[in-house]
């Protein structure tokens, strides 16, 4: 009796599974780049195709990293280390998951050509010992390896043989990958089909190897660039979710009664960066470089007032900081956090005691197209300066047009956004901004900013492999950064996600991924 | 007659080449693709490697004639953001932004002819005058307000009709289809009209002004002495010897329609060639705007040379014109 109705339980929940398949709408505000996770090293597309694809240890929803195709790992040197891989899981086509594949993937991922090869940058080699263990080498110690395999997506090599895809799609030979249009990963959804910039479909894995948070059967991704086509497609339905709300329609999303708004600060934190070489650019001081007084960056620093900037050019929403990097990124520290007092009377009386009574002026390079906002800040910072008695010039125009310029140094002040993704480490912005210009270091120390004491601070966290001690290196290295005020930092900038009351729950963490295998639907 | 072809389509080849050189000059100075192409991670190394692997370290005159050279056979290049071919990307966009242009071609003749005639007609009346001034309106509304407008009315407020895509379309052979669903047809509703609202006050307002024109010639008067109903005189007599204007126009404005379908095609999210264009202008894919503005500039020499030869066929004087002073050897 009570078998029978248990069948008849199972049966109807079968019924209804079949009736309704969960279908989760969602509109993004632009398209994925491919279907190849290797062919483009872009944080969004990775994101997305994180759904397909997996690595062999993955973020949890706060950002801390756990086993996912790997089961455990060690370092057997400092150079080598060994991971166990988990059994039993299968790519979408049914091949079993084995150390070929990762062996075959990371050849892939870091060969010459792949546009993803920085992403994994202290690669040497890496060797089978049976099938669920390899052993992978790196050039030097390397303490970030497991935060940057969280980005490295195993492809199934026996795929990659059949379809000719072994190596990365080379648009200098133009070699069009079969990868481009087409998957085959381990993770939670497969890809049913795609049309580029109309819609791509995913579907559940039912064999996924992990045991599913989520309840979604279907997932339909189109991508939507206009913000208010984006915004009316929420309020009419036709999208259930969007990880791009735009700030200024909050206020009339969360107004609907069918519709939420999940808002938080993202990872990247925004400053000024200072150009700090021997002249400046545009400016009527034309035999030195005011910015390389530190009382002239302090006066910069005290003149701006970050509540009105906050309430003002950002609408309230992003969190004001003194720090160079967010508080979820290890290398974050408290105290580093509070920033000078905003003191107008204050700047102008540094600017007098540095020679500059009457100010001088400069130019500030911002971008329309950037930064949360960028136009809004940067023009109310730019009249907080002119307060103070200086004569800032504002260049604003399109991200392609400002980057050349940046690159070269051709500026006088810039605005600057770090997220330190994909690493999430404060590691990130040390070697690649902070870092003097040398070898692979400083690709982003644009202004000249560099500093002795923090190069090596930099150069000793590198190769650290205890944790702890890496860190307080790091942390180390941002207190001469603040101490010197070689940048002025602002805030961390809003990010906001909207969803119809069809989404019963999901997580929002503030790399900004969307994870829809945590989203659970009505 | 075939000097005359021969220096048609000379003029044509040079008016390409042109566009070629402003294309790839433009484009040329516009940025550089690598810093937006690679991220944060990326070393110095890695930068310079892709600048090498892209051509973009050779010297100008050199990276122009491969372009050229290339974009003859119809290649374009690999597209520097997704790697794919780029005169493929632009041919799979293709069949979205000529169905749009076509279905706002028919609805700007259905509605533009007809309301064009009546207002020339009953010039006086109360509604010709209500149309004549709200086809200004019409004129100078930009597209993309309109376009917004539509959306917030019969997507958000009545839930009517979808604001974005293009619906379920069916694929035959390389060319997709939108117009065999019910969806795609849907769809298709309001991108089509935004779109058309500025050639339906066009096509209005010419045949207007020709119909006025006709009606004050003799023969209209000795149609109507004949005794001939009014619907003969208007539309037999008068309105026909108005269409030719009316098609060349036409003809002419689908290349505009085409080029500025990009404005309505971004605020619908239409997957047209103008939201592959928008792309690529934030992406800085250089491959892919270039290969879009020559697209887009080669149907316009096409269909100009065109409506050139078949009038210089139709009136043999334009013929004669263009070769004066040239010898005439037949």
């Amino acid at each position: 009796m009570k078998k029978a109705w248990l069948l008849a339980a199972v049966a109807a929940f079968a019924l209804t599974g079949a009736a309704e398949a969960k279908t989760l709408k969602w509109g993004a505000s632009r398209e994925i780049a491919s279907l190849d996770p290797y062919s483009y090293g872009e944080t969004f597309t990775l994101a997305v195709l994180n759904h397909v694809y997996e690595g062999l240890v993955r973020y949890t929803g706060d950002l801390k990293i756990e086993p996912a195709l790997a089961e455990s790992w060690e370092t057997v040197s400092p150079t080598v280390w060994r991971f166990k891989l988990r059994q039993g899981v299968k790519f979408h086509n049914g091949n079993p998951f084995t150390a070929d594949d990762v062996i075959a993937s990371l050849a892939r991922v870091t060969h010459d050509t792949s546009p993803l090869k920085g992403n994994l940058p202290a690669y040497k080699s890496s060797k089978k010992i049976d099938d669920y263990t390899i052993e992978l080498e790196v050039n030097g110690p390397y303490p970030l390896l497991l935060n940057d395999l969280t980005n490295i997506f195993i492809f199934d090599k026996e795929w990659m043989e059949a379809n000719n895809s072994l190596l990365p799609t080379d648009s200098g030979k133009g070699v069009k990958g079969y990868a481009t249009d087409n998957a085959n990963g381990t993770g939670p959804f497969k890809v049913e089909s795609r049309r580029a910039d109309s819609k791509t479909v995913f579907v559940k894995n039912a064999g996924w190897w992990d045991k599913p948070k989520h309840n979604i059967d279907v997932i339909e991704f189109s991508p939507i660039t206009s913000s208010s086509t984006r915004v009316a497609a929420m309020l009419s339905g036709e999208i259930d979710y969007t990880n791009v709300a735009p700030l200024q329609d909050l206020p009339r999303l969360s107004a609907s009664p069918d519709v939420k708004v999940l808002q938080t600060n993202e990872l990247r934190s925004v400053f000024f960066a200072l150009n700090l070489g021997d002249k400046l650019i545009e400016s009527d001081v034309k035999d030195k470089n005011p910015f390389k007084d530190i009382r002239v960056r302090e006066a910069l620093y005290r003149a701006i007032d970050i509540d009105a900037v906050q309430k003002r050019a950002m609408r309230g929403l992003s969190r004001n900081t003194g720090a160079l990097v967010a508080p979820a990124i290890p290398g974050y520290e408290p105290s580093q956090d509070e920033r000078l007092p905003f003191d107008l009377n204050g700047a102008k009386k540094l600017l007098a005691d540095a020679g500059y009574p009457n100010g001088f002026s400069f130019q500030i390079n911002c971008q329309s197209d950037s930064l949360v906002n960028e136009e809004e800040f940067c023009q109310a910072v730019a009249a907080m300066w002119s307060r103070a008695g200086l004569k800032p010039n504002l260049s604003m125009a399109p991200r392609s047009q400002q980057t050349p310029k940046r690159v070269k140094g051709e500026f006088d002040v810039i605005s600057f956004g770090w997220a330190n993704e994909p690493m999430i480490d404060a590691y990130s912005l040390l070697v690649q901004v902070l870092r003097s210009k040398s070898g692979t270091g400083g690709v982003f120390n644009w202004g000249n900013w560099g500093d002795p004491r923090i190069d090596a601070l930099i150069d000793k966290a590198g190769v650290e492999l205890d944790t702890p001690k890496r860190i307080e290196m790091m942390k180390e290295a941002l207190k001469i950064a603040k101490k010197e005020q070689l940048f002025i930092p602002l805030h961390q900038q809003p990010m906001a996600w909207a969803m119809r009351s069809t989404v019963v729950s999901t997580v929002q963490a503030s790399d900004n991924k969307p994870r829809l295998w945590l989203t659970v639907m009505k | 007659m075939p000097a005359f072809l021969l220096k048609r389509l000379l003029n044509a080849a040079g008016v390409m080449l042109a566009v070629a050189f402003l294309a790839f000059l433009i484009f040329r100075f516009v940025g550089d693709p690598v810093e937006l192409m690679l991220n944060e991670q990326a070393s110095q190394q890695q930068r310079d490697e892709l600048r090498v692997r892209l051509g973009l370290d050779k010297g100008f005159v050199l990276q122009y004639a491969t372009f050229v050279s290339n974009a003859v056979r119809g290649d374009f290049g690999i597209s520097y953001r997704n790697q794919q071919d780029v005169f493929t990307l632009i041919s799979e966009r293709f069949p979205a932004t000529f169905e749009l242009v076509l279905v706002a071609t028919f609805l700007s003749l259905a509605v533009g002819v007809p309301l064009g005639v009546y207002t020339a007609i009953r010039r006086d009346s109360f509604l010709a005058k209500t149309l004549q001034f709200v086809s200004v309106l019409g004129v100078s509304l930009p597209s993309f307000a309109l376009g917004i407008l539509f959306i917030l009315i019969f997507s958000v407020t009545l839930q009517w009709l979808p604001a974005f895509g293009r619906g379920e379309v069916v694929q035959i052979g390389w060319w997709s289809t939108g117009l065999l669903t019910a969806s795609g047809r849907k769809a298709l509703i309001l991108p089509s009209i935004t779109l058309s609202l500025f050639q339906i006050t066009l096509v209005m307002r010419l045949v207007r002004a020709e119909m006025l024109e006709t009606m004050r010639t003799d023969f209209i008067r000795f149609a109507r002495a004949r005794g001939l109903p009014s619907r003969a005189v208007h539309f037999g007599h008068a309105l026909r010897n108005c269409l030719m204007p009316v098609i060349t126009v036409t003809g002419l404005q689908i290349g505009n329609l085409i080029a500025f379908a990009l404005v309505t095609e971004t605020v619908f999210q239409w997957p047209g060639m103008g939201m592959l264009f928008v792309q690529a202008v934030t992406f800085v894919d250089i491959p892919v705007m270039a290969a879009y503005l020559i697209v887009v500039s080669f149907i316009f020499v096409t269909l100009n040379t065109l409506v050139d030869l078949t009038y210089a066929w139709v009136d043999p004087r334009l013929r004669e014109d263009a070769l004066t002073g040239g010898a005439n050897a037949r």
